[in-house]
């Protein structure tokens, strides 16, 4: 649905885009995950007609993001943080103007405007200006304008950055029912939990290029599978705990004594965590803490973009 | 006019509706700033009484009475000043976001241009309202029959909706509202002092005459005088038509180029 072929933009002496290459099936949600400067916007912008590529070729839904410019911007919808919403003017004359401006007939927009704001939660607030909207509000009616058209196609641009943990979480159920019924989705966040929560697969973007791709399990995977940790209740017990685990894993464990944790690799999974309980509790070692730990897309993020000079 | 150079342009029925649509986001926006739209008017009321009231009294003019001489081009004053708020607005909204968002949808180009500026005309009106009424009350009188005063006002709202394209060029380039408001005094104090509008062009240095005698201002200043005092010399009046129609179609095309590149 998105395809993106060695596409190359550069600003001044700012590479912001080297030679990217990405594709995004139908129904897909992918998430473009970089630190601030990494090219994901310019990606969006390059994907959603702002800006031309300088080199490479950019196509959504078969139509050329240069050649095809104007037919391509009736089946895409952008929100986000470059997508403002109009302060003076209400959250309804919002919607309905931007429906007016995807060519729908006055009674569709007026319809439809009414429908999404009961599905934005909005309908007690439709008419009261948007200056007087907090940021959870402004940002449900920030994504409901680029839905007002049903495009196919969505790209959110950072759509949580700077909301508190509360409002973003309800942000993301929110995301979550919408790509639900089948839209393609392009996200760009800064928060690897995010992409972790809302997308089918990862693009990591560093200084401009793809360093990593693939999805939350997939990059972790990369990174060296699962971990068994314990935490010994008693500082006695710890080199007894790990001659335990290595006996048990067949590999050197990891220790770190000040918080009394035992580490070991395993791909062993729940068999090998009842295992370990098992033999731990044989010797007596009293525990504060067992689990078998992922490593977090945090770990995979510092990984990866760490390699970049 | 057509949208020039987008592979597949807007038909143009969805052209007018767009603009209309646009000006219909930017007439709300007015309606809910009312504080702008008055000090908008203040600034030429304060030039007017100024002229009228104190240095009025310094200048001689032909044929007698100043304040018919300067209220006319007061009121051309008024409308380029309203067509100054155009720039600050677009580097606004350049600025906020929001135009990223009309040029990812699939709306004509020009309508957010065109829209913007339609809707400020209503404001240049309003401050040309204001003018006439003050004009009014401080002795300025219509000598023409009604109908060569609409003719006369309708030759300066032309005036000021043409430069309005001018200030969307500023806007669009200068990209900042504080600038934009800076770079669009410029054009305002050389078309307004150097000029027939406050003093008569023969007190001037010989060099500066003949820029004074034929720029628009001047020109647009003479057409509104003669179509008020009912003497009108029809060149001056075509003069300023011609000057207005060129204006308005120079800085419709370098607004479309600049507004294609914005922010690109």
């Amino acid at each position: 649905m998105i395809e993106v072929d060695a596409v190359s933009k550069r600003f001044g002496a700012t590479q912001a885009l080297a030679d990217v290459s990405l594709s995004v099936r139908h129904g897909e949600v992918l998430a473009l995950l970089g630190p601030n400067g990494a090219g994901k916007s310019t990606l969006v912008r390059v994907l959603t007609t702002l800006v031309r590529p300088d080199s490479g070729r950019a196509t959504v839904a078969g139509l050329d993001v240069v050649g095809d410019a104007t037919p391509l911007r009736s089946i895409i919808g952008l929100a986000g943080q470059y997508a403002a919403v109009d302060e003076l003017l209400t959250g309804r004359e919002n919607l309905e103007l931007i429906g007016l401006w995807y060519h729908l007939p006055r009674s569709e927009y007026r319809r439809r405007a009414d429908a999404m704001l009961e599905r934005l939660g909005l309908t007690g607030a439709a008419d009261r200006l948007v200056r007087t909207y907090s940021g959870g509000m402004r940002r449900r009616l920030d994504i409901g304008a680029s839905l007002i058209a049903r495009p196919p196609v969505l790209f959110l641009d950072e759509p949580t950055t700077g909301l508190d943990p509360r409002t973003r979480n309800e942000l993301w159920r929110f995301i979550a029912e919408l790509v639900a019924d089948g839209s393609t989705v392009l996200l760009t966040t800064q928060y690897m939990e995010e992409a972790e929560h809302l997308a089918d697969r990862i693009a990591v973007l560093g200084a401009g290029r793809v360093i990593a791709r693939g999805t939350a399990d997939e990059l972790k995977d990369d990174l060296g599978g699962d971990r068994l940790e314990a935490r010994v209740h008693a500082d006695a017990d710890l080199q007894r705990a790990a001659s335990v685990l290595a006996d048990l894993a067949g590999t050197a464990p990891h220790v770190d004594p000040d918080q009394r944790k035992v580490s070991v690799a395993t791909n062993g999974g729940t068999a090998f965590l009842l295992a370990a309980g098992r033999r731990l509790e044989d010797e007596r070692i009293a525990l504060d803490d067992l689990g078998i730990r992922r490593p977090s897309l945090d770990d995979v993020f510092l990984a990866v973009t760490g390699a970049v000079p | 006019m057509t949208v020039a150079a987008t592979p597949r342009p807007v038909p143009a029925r969805l052209l007018v509706r767009d603009t209309l649509g646009v000006a219909r986001r930017n007439l709300l926006r007015i309606a809910r700033t009312p504080l702008m739209l008055i000090v908008s008017a203040v600034q030429p009321a304060l030039l007017l009484l100024l002229f009228r009231y104190v240095l009025g009294g310094a200048i001689l003019v032909p044929g007698g009475r100043y304040v018919d001489y300067v209220v006319p081009a007061i009121f051309v004053e008024a409308v380029l000043i309203g067509g100054m708020t155009t720039s600050i607005g677009l580097a606004q909204d350049l600025k906020s976001g929001i135009i990223d968002r009309f040029r990812s949808l699939p709306m004509a180009r020009s309508a957010v241009l065109a829209g913007r500026t339609l809707a400020d005309l209503s404001r240049s009106l309003f401050s040309l309202a204001v003018m006439v009424g003050l004009g009014l009350a401080v002795g300025f009188r219509f000598h023409a029959p009604p109908a060569m005063v609409l003719a006369g006002l309708a030759v300066v709202i032309a005036f000021g909706y043409a430069f309005s394209w001018m200030y969307v060029a500023i806007g669009l380039a200068t990209k900042d509202p504080e600038t934009a408001q800076i770079a669009g005094i410029l054009p305002f104090f050389v078309l307004m002092f150097a000029s027939n509008a406050i003093v008569p062009v023969a007190t001037m240095p010989g060099w500066l005459q003949g820029f004074a005698r034929h720029q628009p201002l001047s020109v647009t200043v003479s057409a509104a005088r003669g179509l008020f005092e009912g003497g009108a010399a029809g060149h001056v009046i075509w003069q300023s038509l011609a000057w207005s129609a060129a204006i308005l179609a120079l800085f419709f095309m370098i607004s479309l180029r600049l507004y294609r590149r914005a922010a690109g």
